[in-house]
């Protein structure tokens, strides 16, 4: 991390425009279907994409609902009038030769998202969210004297929001921006991959020199950020590039920068030669939209656990360590997945007065967070069409802490379930990896193993260590490799100690 | 033999089986080639026609009721896109265009298995209103071939006041059916706005377009209404109401119903056999038991001027996506993107689409918006206001269509703001999104001092509802139609 982030002379000013892919089934206006996947060009088009003369647009009521269920999570007001307008250009990708947006009605204005700075709460405003449709791609084929034009993105839901000028650093941003992907994936209104295209964010930087006050008088805006990390050290290069300039005295330029990936630095983009006169005016093939107190009550009933609350519920609940409550936040069909398990290891614990809930709580978790996860990530699966049923799952963590396999038996058992589904314990049978806790037997192992290895038990009574590390290993060879080591241990240390007494 | 027989007509001798769909269609294309000298078509379907006959003939030959469109020819106004038949709004710059997909409209049309004879010609996107703006030269009046039909639907009123088609699609945003079918003589119905879906009906000003039809008699046109009207989820703007069943109710009983003339309607410079023919159609309708009301809309001036900002701003718009890149016209000598805009929309607009693009893109440009564009939506609620109340103290609107009859054909082209002039009866009620008729109530001598070449040219008489009110509209022209004969006048062409 650059070092200027803790200079308290110079104060960065960010903001951001994010635009966000709608998950509807068809396109905002037809019903063409919306698929970010598709590969074949202009295969999801049809004659209101292309903008054949004569059609007319037909809202998508999808994209209305989720923007609207966006706008409450970041505690916009939504106006009981919205509307459409048409923005104009010229471009290619843009079938129309005018963009359906929306100007001076945004659906959802004047919102904020709390976030967690370093263990702080930050407030950061949201002035806007509005609806409007996506743009095709235009591709230029190398060497060729022509370009393309790909449709099948035109007309795509597109939510945009616009937050306020309150991040002060690369950190803020990323936290903000991964609150804020949370949020719109929780609320099934998007993917927001970046890669993909899904999510495009785009952060408006600028850096208020010592003992200013207000906004500064330009702003940089910076594009070609394709992840979180990317946005992160945009803005911290931006920071800094802007920093030194103030420094000697003169103003950055107003630019658009795009960020360089390979060499990690923002590069000025061809500037448009003048503003752009939009010539926003009502979308006259559309109605008003009316937001009646109903239609938003109703939706705030609809409402699932935000971020945030499933945050406080995790910490609260399940006394999960920042780390791991973060890292399930952040994934929300594991998250549920996971609570499946909890609440599977509930019933467990009823039946079974004798197991630690807390404890299987937490191996749970270890084990989403880790083997299920790097499983699932491997074979880019959703937890959800996981093979291994939650109620399984539990069993699992049940059977690891009775102890009736040993962790390495464990893995291998979660290996199989991954892979065919099916309960832990016949997995365990069927691959003979059932631990021996008895210690009627581990005591007959360890007595067997004492006296074929006198020279090892008296080098261990002369106070060498690593003796008693092959002797357990003796004992887990006698069992064939089955045996509960922390059995072992116990009993082994139990039976020197009495020979040492003895 | 065919040519100037009402629906209602055609439907009985299609239904007795005393005339074929295919004959039928087959003697309307021969019309249509005999009197090419009126331009009234750019493109005559005629082998799909023929086939599109032959299938209604075998729908009509088999068990059933015949839905009333049947196997009865058609023309559609070149702006109704048709799938698989070139589409050109008399533009240049859709010159090869071939739409790939039906209007709302010529689906039903299709649906009851009417029969596409060919599409009409027009004014440039339907920019004008006497026809002459078309890329594909004027059309000519029936009655008078030195005149001009009227517009923007020339090609349509033509093509059935001619007898080339005993009906035809129209569209309206300031007139354009209204005006033409007064011209022409023959019978026009704009309606409500919304009340028929504009998807598929190439737009010029979307706030304002409105689909309807040209027939010989409103009892036609009732029955046209019922086939092409009602809520299209492809158009958010149509309304939700249920079509009534026009037809069945037209009532030619209006004793007692209240007939406004407003004053405004009868303007300076109106010729006085216009005026005379008017004033004698409203005596009629009075003997029929109206009674006359004199009422004021005095925001009625305001019309032309709210129209010349509304309606440039969304016909700039709206020609937008004319660029050259996915379909239509483009030129071939260009270097760049900003060539390939700038070159093909130059050589494929007419004047007229060049003159309201600019007109629209300065009126919606920073700092110009608000005086011009604002302003003007503010005025246009006055109006509608101003009918809103005036239609509380009576049922209908009687007034003429036109303030003259038929000018001569280049008499539009010296004056590019002829067309609003032209349409000043018109534009206060379509800006109120109003149904209205325009039924033929007679016959004057221009003023132009020009002698026409027989005795006098068609008056029409326009009636204009209340929102919604079509049926009322329809059953005043179906009771005038019912004590006169105007509608039954033909041109011996």
């Amino acid at each position: 991390m650059k070092q200027y982030l803790s200079s308290t002379e110079y104060q960065p000013v960010i903001g951001f425009e994010i635009h966000i892919e709608l998950a509807t089934k068809s396109k905002m206006f037809s019903s063409s279907p919306n698929n970010p996947d598709e590969k074949r060009p202009n295969t999801n088009i049809d004659e209101i994409v292309t903008g054949q003369p004569g059609t007319l647009p037909v809202a998508n009521k999808e994209a209305i609902r989720l923007s609207a269920m966006v706008g409450l999570a970041l505690n916009c007001q939504i106006d009981e009038f919205s509307k459409f307008d048409r923005k104009h250009y010229f471009y290619p990708d843009l079938p129309k030769g005018y963009q359906i947006s929306q100007y001076d009605k945004p659906i959802s204005r004047d919102g904020y998202l709390d976030v967690n700075i370093n263990g702080e709460t930050k407030r950061i405003g949201i002035t806007r969210a509005h609806l409007e449709e996506d743009a095709g791609k235009n591709i230029h084929p190398d060497g060729l004297s022509y370009s393309l034009v790909d449709y099948n993105r035109a007309g795509c839901a597109l939510l945009e929001i616009v937050s306020e000028p309150d991040i002060e650093s690369g950190q803020e941003a990323r936290v903000f921006l991964q609150e804020l992907r949370n949020i719109v994936r929780y609320l099934g209104a998007s993917d927001c991959d970046m890669e993909k295209g899904t999510m495009r964010v785009e952060p408006n930087i600028s850096v208020r020199k010592p003992g200013e006050t207000g906004l500064p008088n330009y702003k940089v805006e910076v594009k070609n950020i394709n992840s979180f990390k990317f946005a992160e050290a945009a803005i911290n290069y931006e920071i800094e590039r802007q920093i030194e300039i103030l420094k000697a005295g003169k103003t950055p330029k107003q630019v658009t920068m795009g960020w360089d990936e390979k060499n990690n630095c923002t590069v000025e983009q061809r500037s448009k030669e003048e503003a752009n006169d939009y010539r926003y005016f009502p979308e006259p093939d559309l109605p008003v939209l009316q937001f009646s107190k109903e239609y938003l009550d109703t939706l705030r009933a609809e409402m699932p656990e935000l971020p945030a609350q499933k945050r406080a519920r995790f910490t609260e609940e399940f006394k999960l360590p920042g780390g791991d409550v973060e890292n399930l936040i952040n994934w929300k069909e594991l998250a549920n997945y996971f609570e499946s398990v909890v609440s599977e290891i509930e019933e467990w614990a009823e039946q079974e007065k004798v197991l630690d809930k807390n404890l299987l709580v937490k191996l749970a978790a270890n084990w989403c967070l880790q083997d299920f996860s790097a499983a699932l990530n491997k074979e880019l699966k959703n937890p959800l069409d996981a093979e291994v049923s939650p109620e399984n799952f539990a069993e699992l963590m049940v059977l690891i802490q009775q102890g009736k396999i040993s962790g390495s038996a464990a893995k291998q058992v979660f290996k199989v379930m991954f892979e065919k589904g099916g309960d832990p314990s016949n997995t365990v049978e069927d691959l003979g990896l059932h631990q021996v806790s008895d210690e009627g037997a581990i005591s007959e192992a360890l007595d067997k193993v004492i006296s074929a290895n006198e020279k090892a038990v008296s080098d261990f009574k002369a106070g060498q260590q690593k003796s008693f590390g092959f002797l357990v290993g003796q004992a887990m060879k006698e069992l064939k490799g089955k045996g509960n080591p922390q059995v072992i241990n116990e009993l082994l240390k139990k039976k020197l100690s009495y020979r040492v007494k003895g | 033999m065919f040519e100037f027989l009402q629906l209602t007509e055609l439907r009985k001798l299609l239904d007795e089986k005393k005339v074929s769909s295919l004959e039928l269609t087959k003697y309307f294309l021969a019309r249509i080639k005999e009197h090419q000298d009126l331009n009234a078509f750019i493109t005559v379907t005629e082998e799909r026609a023929l086939a599109d006959a032959r299938r209604a003939d075998e729908f009509i030959n088999s068990p059933g009721e015949n839905p009333f469109l049947c196997g009865i020819p058609y023309a559609a106004k070149d702006l109704f896109c048709s799938k698989g038949i070139r589409t050109t709004a008399a533009s240049k710059i859709l010159d090869n265009y071939i739409a790939p997909y039906d209007a709302t409209s010529i689906a039903k049309i299709k649906a009851q298995k009417g029969v596409l004879l060919g599409k009409t010609n027009l004014d440039q996107f339907a920019h004008g209103s006497s026809g002459e703006t078309s890329a594909y030269g004027p059309t000519k009046n029936v009655w008078d071939k030195s005149r001009m039909p009227g517009g923007s639907s020339s090609g349509s009123a033509s093509a059935v006041a001619g007898g080339l088609a005993p009906w035809a699609t129209a569209t309206e945003t300031g007139g354009s059916i209204r005006q033409p079918a007064s011209l022409s003589g023959i019978s026009g119905w704009k309606p409500t706005y919304g009340r028929v879906s504009r998807f598929g009906v190439i737009a010029m000003a979307s706030s304002l377009d409105s689909i309807g039809a040209m027939a010989y008699s409103v009892e036609d046109l009732a029955k046209i209404a019922e086939v092409i009207s009602g809520r299209d989820e492809k158009d958010s703007t149509t309304g939700h109401g249920e079509v009534p069943e026009y037809s069945k109710r037209l009532s030619a009983d209006i004793k007692g119903l209240k007939v406004g003339i407003p004053k405004e309607y009868f303007v300076e410079g109106m010729e006085d056999g216009v005026k005379q023919r008017v004033m004698e159609a409203i005596k009629e309708l009075e003997k029929l038991g109206a009674k006359l009301v004199d009422v004021e809309l005095p925001n009625t001036k305001f019309g032309s001027l709210v129209y010349a900002i509304v309606c440039p701003s969304e016909v700039a718009s709206n020609l937008m996506r004319y660029d050259g890149i996915r379909y239509g016209h483009v030129a071939t000598d260009t270097k760049n993107l900003l060539e390939v805009y700038e070159k093909s929309r130059a050589s494929g607009f007419g004047n007229e689409a060049k003159r309201r693009i600019l007109t629209g893109t300065y009126v919606l440009s920073a700092g110009y918006k608000d005086a011009y564009y604002k302003k003007a939506q503010k005025v246009r609620r006055l109006i509608i206001n101003e009918f809103a109340e005036v239609f509380k103290q009576v049922d209908i609107l009687a007034c003429p269509s036109t303030p003259n009859v038929a000018h001569k054909l280049g008499k539009a082209a010296e004056n590019p703001l002829h067309g609003y002039i032209a349409d000043q009866l018109n534009i206060p009620g379509s800006l109120a999104g109003l149904p209205a008729l325009s039924v033929p109530c007679g016959f004057a001598r221009p003023d132009d001092g020009e002698s026409p070449s027989m005795d006098g040219l068609p008056v029409g008489l326009q009636i204009i509802g209340p929102q919604w009110g079509e049926q009322k509209v329809f059953d005043v022209g179906y009771a005038y139609q019912q004590t006169t004969d105007w509608h039954k006048k033909h041109p011996s062409i």
